[in-house]
């Protein structure tokens, strides 16, 4: 019904066509590929009773499972935002020889499959692959614990970050920092008044878009976690091995769980962007 | 002339610039460096043989379906969506382009959950196939459904803030001298946001081939019938078939840096156009 | 001018709509996995059968085309057991299941009634044409000189096994070691708690299933002990080197991984003569020669005799004798709140 409630809008008139066709296309699309197949696993968990709920939602393995993911894909977008915001202010403003190489390769996580950067990952990390014997001597273990899952995540939500972060930081107004300069605010302050300010709402973007992401992520995590109950495993895992013991009440309803927090997050990153947009427009 | 007043003295560049490369040669480089290491690990002969089952070639064709058919449905979404959501003002906006984006943050796992209890035989359809013996989950067509969820938002995504951006004067003045309406998309949009549109159709394109979570749910894992090439390298894998495992997964590798090749290349090629674009 | 936009509207809209029916009906009409013209076989089956079954079906393919005349393709489906009875349960087309427990297909009886609640007494012995037990793999020297079950709860002792809750081989790990401590505490069922609780202290890495963990020991290094199908452990051996050597308990669990037909997808597709002739075949002497090379144990007490010797001699329960059948163990154990969850929820 929301649906439809969408496709009668109180638009402004325009003297572009198309709005029908290509709106109606999009609802149509969105319905059958996303909307209707999710509705499917409403449906489902609706079936649940509330007694299930609880019983599922307390569960201390339920809980500490999401905990991980999102605890995991939290602490993962944190580094991801402070050192994506490194890697875009280099890229922007610093030229050093191979900068384009550089600059393509952020995109790597988005286009190599995750299978294959879960095993790859792993390989380097275990404690007999080339960083985790590095890292061994020092006390550090990465792959098959928690921390394995926070490197795995990094990995796949890093392009976010700097990719919403670089068109800002290119159209920040040299002049500003300028005045600043001139108003006598050395190069710190200058970056926390004026820079930071304006790439702000775009670093929120792409922490939310990279924790939305890792909350999510299945195919290069479960590799590289330990998978132990209670300490390093993944609600998405959960999810599957509740579905093979032919529990889909228990799958349905983490995934319903999981659902849910990704949509507001969504959501509350593009209502961000509307008030973004108002604020710079006024 | 107040250069310096906007400059970082040279010995804080050069930190950061080294520490942001040494972060992304731990994230990214080393990753994709192991990967070509096990591949070869054994020489090229071992590479090439590894490369030559049927089974990773039945793999590899299926994979490429999947992406031909996949691709172009949501490159058709994504010119419409974004026309509708940038040329337009309506209400519920934000929602509609939340909802588009939904896939993204959709644990792949969810994505191929959602069409078993959809298509299974316990699922909501299930039945009404089966008797019709239509194949939607374990088949073709179900690979082809979680990986056109996967990669819904691609297109679409990146194309909207574009076309946001461009505003609709230029279609307004097209319309005003007597274009059509699709004149005017074919010829002032399209030309604006086709660099857009390319990354997105390549990104899109990448992820389609790479899916592995929710295609793993959907497809049966029928040797040679129903692997991707994702499938095929976990199975490789778990046949202590290293070599084999990692060659098929170089294969991914190399698609996912021919593909950022070809966008840095034509980026490059049409810098002009671009910069005389604003982008 | 208003009224041609509308049109044009209307019938882009209509365009549209078509574009996106069509598309998805080509989608869901596209020559499927069972259009192959030959006859075709889909075995589904569990991980460590991909060399035995590989081997099996080029012999069958062969004694079929001569005893019909007619060209087989057998296909295969491998994965975690449970996650393969699902995908059987789901609407994957198996014609036959060939999995790692008879729990397994006790599900795909009960929960999608494809085939009937007494599938196990179709086939000889219990319908599992083939054996196997739990063994350790340990590293060469066998540094912490692990011999037998009560070595595993040692303190520094690694243990490496999936999980009973994916793993149809992790369950027979657990029970396996259960039923040692049963018996070695006189049946006392709180000690055989405590011994399996601290024995999964012990465990730091719980893969999905048996493959990743094989491979989690003995290709990343991790662990002292690797609890494994008999057969399985063999296989390392022959392909991860002299790294490793194979240490038999003194007492271990009868695994039977069952085989069965399914009944309303054979039906469907006109295949149950073929099928039934290819479970049948497992129990023939060439069948069960290649089972023994391939490190199962096999059931014909001809080729039991001529290949006693590739296999260590091991005094094994039955879990129908200790735990009085799957379906028991299932609830008690491995369902959400069992023992399973209750001992690895402590730590």
């Amino acid at each position: 019904m929301a649906v439809l409630a969408l496709s009668l809008p109180r638009r402004a008139p325009s003297v572009i066509p198309g709005f029908g066709p290509t709106l109606g296309f999009t609802l149509a699309y969105l319905s059958l590929i996303v909307l209707l197949p999710l509705a499917a696993l409403v449906i489902k968990a609706a079936g649940t009773t509330l007694e299930q709920w609880t019983a599922i939602l307390s569960d201390p393995r339920v809980l500490s499972a999401l905990g991980l993911s999102f605890g995991g894909a939290l602490a993962a977008a944190l580094i991801n935002a402070v050192f994506g915001l490194l890697v875009a202010w280099v890229l922007v403003r610093y030229p050093f020889p191979g900068r384009r190489l550089v600059d393509a390769a952020i995109d790597l996580p988005f286009a190599l499959p995750t299978a294959v950067a879960g095993i790859a990952l792993t390989a380097l990390y275990a404690p007999n692959g080339w960083l985790g014997r590095l890292l061994e001597p020092l006390g550090v273990k990465v792959a098959f614990t928690p921390l394995g899952v926070v490197v795995a995540m990094v990995f796949i939500g890093l392009p976010f970050v700097v990719r919403t972060v670089e068109p800002v930081l290119h159209d920040v107004d040299l002049e500003l920092e300028e005045a600043a300069a001139s108003l006598g605010a050395d190069r710190l302050q200058t970056f926390l008044r004026v820079i930071l300010p304006a790439v702000l709402p775009s670093l929120l973007t792409g922490f939310s878009l990279a924790l939305a992401r890792a909350v999510g992520e299945y195919g290069s995590v479960i590799f590289i976690a330990g998978n132990l109950p209670g300490v390093s495993e993944i609600a998405p895992l959960l999810i599957v091995t509740k579905l093979e013991q032919y529990d889909y009440v228990g799958a349905t309803a983490i995934a319903t769980v999981m659902l849910a927090i990704s949509f507001t997050l969504l959501l509350a990153v593009n209502l961000l962007q509307k008030w973004r947009r108002a604020q710079m427009g006024g | 002339m107040s250069a310096s007043s906007t400059r970082e003295t040279p010995p804080v560049r050069w930190g950061l610039t080294l520490l942001a490369l040494a972060f992304l040669a731990l994230f990214l480089v080393a990753p994709l460096v192991a990967v070509l290491a096990e591949a070869f690990a054994k020489g090229w002969d071992a590479y090439v043989r590894a490369l030559s089952g049927d089974d990773t070639w039945s793999s590899i064709r299926l994979t490429l379906i999947v992406a031909a058919i996949s691709v172009p449905l949501n490159v058709a979404f994504g010119l419409a969506a974004s026309w509708a959501v940038a040329k337009f003002d309506f209400s519920g906006k934000s929602l509609l382009v939340s909802l588009i984006e939904l896939p993204f943050s959709v644990s792949p796992v969810i994505s191929g959950l959602i069409y078993v209890l959809l298509f299974g035989l316990q699922g909501l359809l299930g039945p009404w196939l089966a008797e019709n013996d239509l194949k939607v989950i374990f088949a073709v067509p179900g690979i082809v459904l979680a990986t056109v969820f996967v990669t819904f938002p691609f297109v679409a995504r990146e194309l909207i803030p574009l076309m946001e951006e461009q505003g609709r004067e230029e279609e307004e003045a097209a319309l005003t001298l007597g274009a059509s309406g699709l004149a005017a998309f074919w010829l002032v949009t399209l030309p604006n946001v086709r660099w857009g549109l390319l990354y997105g159709v390549l990104l899109c394109n990448a992820r389609a081939m790479g899916e592995f979570g929710a295609v793993s749910v959907v497809s049966g894992h029928i040797r040679g019938l129903t692997n991707t090439m994702p499938l095929h390298v976990e199975i490789l894998y778990n046949e202590y078939d290293f070599v084999g495992a990692f060659a098929v997964a170089s294969l991914l590798a190399v698609l996912a840096l021919v593909t950022l090749a070809v966008k840095s290349a034509l980026e490059w090629w049409h810098r002009d156009e671009l910069a005389a674009a604003g982008h | 001018m208003i009224g041609f936009h509308e049109d044009e509207a209307r019938s882009l809209l209509l365009a549209a709509l078509f574009a996106v029916v069509l598309a998805l009906g080509l989608a869901v009409l596209m020559p499927g996995a069972q259009a192959a013209e030959s006859r075709t076989l889909l075995n589904v089956s569990y991980d460590p059968t991909r060399e035995l079954y590989q081997a099996l079906n080029e012999s069958f393919i062969k004694q079929w085309k001569a005893m019909s005349g007619e060209d087989l393709k057998i296909n295969q489906s491998h994965g975690g057991s449970g996650k393969q009875a699902r995908s059987v349960i789901d609407g994957l087309e198996a014609d036959v299941v060939t999995l790692a427990l008879a729990y397994d297909i006790d599900a795909v009886a009960d929960k999608a009634r494809l085939l009937d609640g007494g599938w196990q007494k179709r086939l000889a012995y219990n319908s599992a044409p083939y054996t196997s037990t739990i063994v350790f793999l340990v590293r060469k020297g066998n540094p912490k000189q692990v011999k037998d079950w009560g070595d595993l709860v040692k303190p520094g002792v690694s243990v490496i096994t999936p999980n009973p809750k994916t793993s149809g081989g992790a369950r027979w790990n657990y029970l396996a070691a259960w039923g040692y401590a049963l018996d070695r505490n006189d049946g006392d069922a709180a000690k055989a708690q405590d011994f399996v609780a601290a024995l999964f202290r012990n465990v730091p890495v719980l893969d999905s299933g048996a493959r990743g963990s094989t491979v989690t020991f003995a290709q990343r290094g991790l662990g002292d002990v690797l609890l494994a199908w008999e057969n399985e452990a063999h296989l390392a051996l022959k392909e991860f080197g002299s790294g490793f050597e194979i240490v038999t308990p003194s007492l271990s669990i009868l695994a039977e991984p069952p085989v069965a037909v399914v009944d309303k997808v054979v039906d469907k597709r006109g295949t149950r003569a073929v099928a039934q002739a290819y479970l049948e075949f497992l129990y023939t002497p060439e069948a069960q020669e290649i089972i023994a090379r391939n490190f199962y144990r096999p059931r014909d007490p001809e080729v039991v005799r001529k290949t006693a010797a590739a296999f260590a001699p091991v005094k094994l329960f039955t879990i129908d004798d200790v735990f009085g059948g799957w379906r028991k163990v299932q609830t008690e154990h491995f369902s959400d709140g069992g023992v399973f969850d209750r001992i690895t929820a402590k730590k």
